[in-house]
């Protein structure tokens, strides 16, 4: 008996969690439709989230196109097929439906998933979230709600953006080093692009973004007390915000293209 | 209206098998100060945090002018919170915000004023905690533990509250620091005529800032009195941790905590 203990107990704790956790998204979900709505907060968590998270996502998408023209030109090579439209296709496609937005949730997951769950974190361990229940001010309202808010509206923008980057990073390697005709390029990019691609690429991104913002909120609200349990909660947000984004991409995408 | 503003009763708190408050009762009068003592670890932050509704208690009873926080509905529990004040041990600023918009955090969602004029309310408070002007720019990582003290106390009597909590208002501050927040304490109480209620283990912050004194021991309130019998007094617990003194009843105590 003594042999079940263990997974035993490590299953009722996961239960737990998962419990936790859902109770948390289920007040978090309550708090986005009711007012007050805090403004201020909302807009400095999407200068946070859009605007300083866009380098970072540029970069990476960029150089993720770039790479992707590469290797699908090494690709279609050895089966003689028609590079250019090829290449183009293939850039566009796998940057709008996948890398896009799981590069940029990753990214964001590191950036912002991992900030969130610090700064809640320190205003636990620091009484500020108490101080806020004592001066009329509901925490998930003030807190917790502004970051889903702009986590979810903020990242498909950010996607929109890296996508045009990421497509822009396999045009100049197919342009200027695989010497391939611009207007060829284009009309390939196009040809098979379609706006469902897009769409559910921007669906994804928003999920995401609700994921990390959550994920971090929900870490950094039941913070440890001390720099150890901020510390556990910043990794913990990142890698089940990881995790989870990953997950939920295998499953958009099997409902959303496998037909 | 009954002359006793916080009421409790049997209140009962345990952390799996640490039970912390083994049944609290206390009276806290109207207009009064009070000063919760006990050493380290001996529940005496718990059962403010059970007043205010930020704990939630075992079992018994906390009424605060009549009505009852345990179990109390969102609505009421954040009615009840109006009534109050509170310095935090560390201050609790909000790191985000400078430190007029710390102050007027509460003030601005009750009287929607123009920033100018919630500026010069945060300056007034300012002053009635001895900082000047310049300090309402600064954000909370720019003070000394000492201005963050006040700024905190600002917040807290800002927009003039009936009850005032203060949760150990002079720790890890030196002792001339630790006397100007004594005073500025006192004369807030006084100035606004509210009840207050001081967790602290420095006895001269006790004597300084309380009009009555309650000493926590076990999760028992085993003592309670004026300032002037707490000098006097021949429980043998309550005499070692106000004299401080290094042998006695309390010693083998705080080694088993």
């Amino acid at each position: 008996m003594q042999v079940l203990q263990i997974p035993g107990r490590a299953a009722l704790s996961m239960l737990a969690e998962i419990g936790r956790l859902s109770i948390f998204i289920g007040q978090a979900l309550s708090w986005l439709v009711r007012p007050p709505w805090y403004g201020r907060q909302i807009l400095r968590q999407m200068i946070d989230i859009g605007y300083y998270s866009l380098p970072v996502v540029g970069l990476t998408t960029m150089f993720s196109g770039m790479v992707i023209a590469l290797q699908s030109y090494t690709g279609t090579e050895r089966f003689s097929a028609e590079g250019e439209t090829s290449v183009a296709t293939v850039v566009v496609l796998i940057i709008t439906r996948e890398l896009g937005p799981v590069l940029a949730g990753l990214m964001v997951a590191g950036r912002i998933g991992a900030a969130m769950a610090a700064e809640i974190g320190t205003m636990r361990v620091t009484d500020q979230i108490d101080a806020l229940d004592t001066l009329s001010t509901r925490p998930m309202q003030y807190l917790i709600a502004p970051r889903v808010i702009a986590g979810t509206i903020c990242l498909p923008f950010l996607v929109l953006i890296g996508d045009i980057i990421g497509v822009f990073g396999g045009y100049v390697i197919a342009i200027y080093q695989l010497g391939f005709s611009p207007s060829v390029y284009l009309s390939g990019t196009m040809e098979f692009l379609e706006a469902f691609d897009v769409i559910i690429g921007l669906i994804k991104a928003a999920v995401f973004g609700f994921i990390v913002a959550i994920m971090g909120c929900y870490f950094g609200y039941h913070s440890g007390r001390g720099a150890e349990g901020v510390g556990r909660a910043t990794t913990n947000a990142v890698v089940y915000s990881a995790i989870l984004i990953l997950i939920f991409d295998f499953m958009i995408t099997g409902f959303a293209f496998v037909r | 209206m009954s002359d006793i503003k916080i009421k409790i009763r049997n209140l009962r708190k345990s952390f799996g098998s640490k039970h912390v408050l083994q049944g609290i009762d206390l009276d806290i009068p109207n207009g009064q100060s009070v000063a919760i003592i006990g050493a380290s670890g001996t529940g005496k932050s718990v059962l403010l945090k059970c007043i205010l509704g930020l704990i939630k208690p075992d079992s018994g009873s906390a009424m605060v002018e009549g009505i009852e926080t345990v179990g109390a509905s969102r609505r009421t529990r954040e009615d009840v919170l109006r009534k109050f004040g509170m310095l935090f041990q560390a201050g609790a600023l909000f790191d985000s915000l400078p430190v007029w918009e710390n102050i007027m955090f509460r003030y601005r969602q009750k009287n929607p004023l123009s920033t100018a004029e919630l500026r010069q309310i945060a300056n007034e408070t300012l002053a009635d905690v001895l900082l000047e002007e310049r300090v309402l720019d600064l954000y909370p990582a720019e003070l000394s533990g000492g201005m963050q003290k006040r700024v905190g106390l600002a917040r807290a009597i800002a927009d003039k509250p009936g009850i005032l909590f203060f949760d150990e208002p002079t720790s890890g501050l030196d002792p001339i620091t630790s006397g100007v927040i004594n005073r500025l304490i006192r004369n807030a109480v006084d100035r606004l005529g509210a009840t207050a209620m001081t967790i602290s283990h420095d006895m001269n912050s006790v004597r300084e800032i309380a009009d009555y004194v309650a000493m926590i021991h076990d999760g028992h309130i085993i003592w309670q009195g004026s300032v002037k019998e707490m000098e006097v007094v021949d429980h043998s617990v309550v005499h070692q941790f106000v004299n401080g003194l290094p042998t006695g009843p309390l010693t083998k105590y705080a080694e088993s905590i």
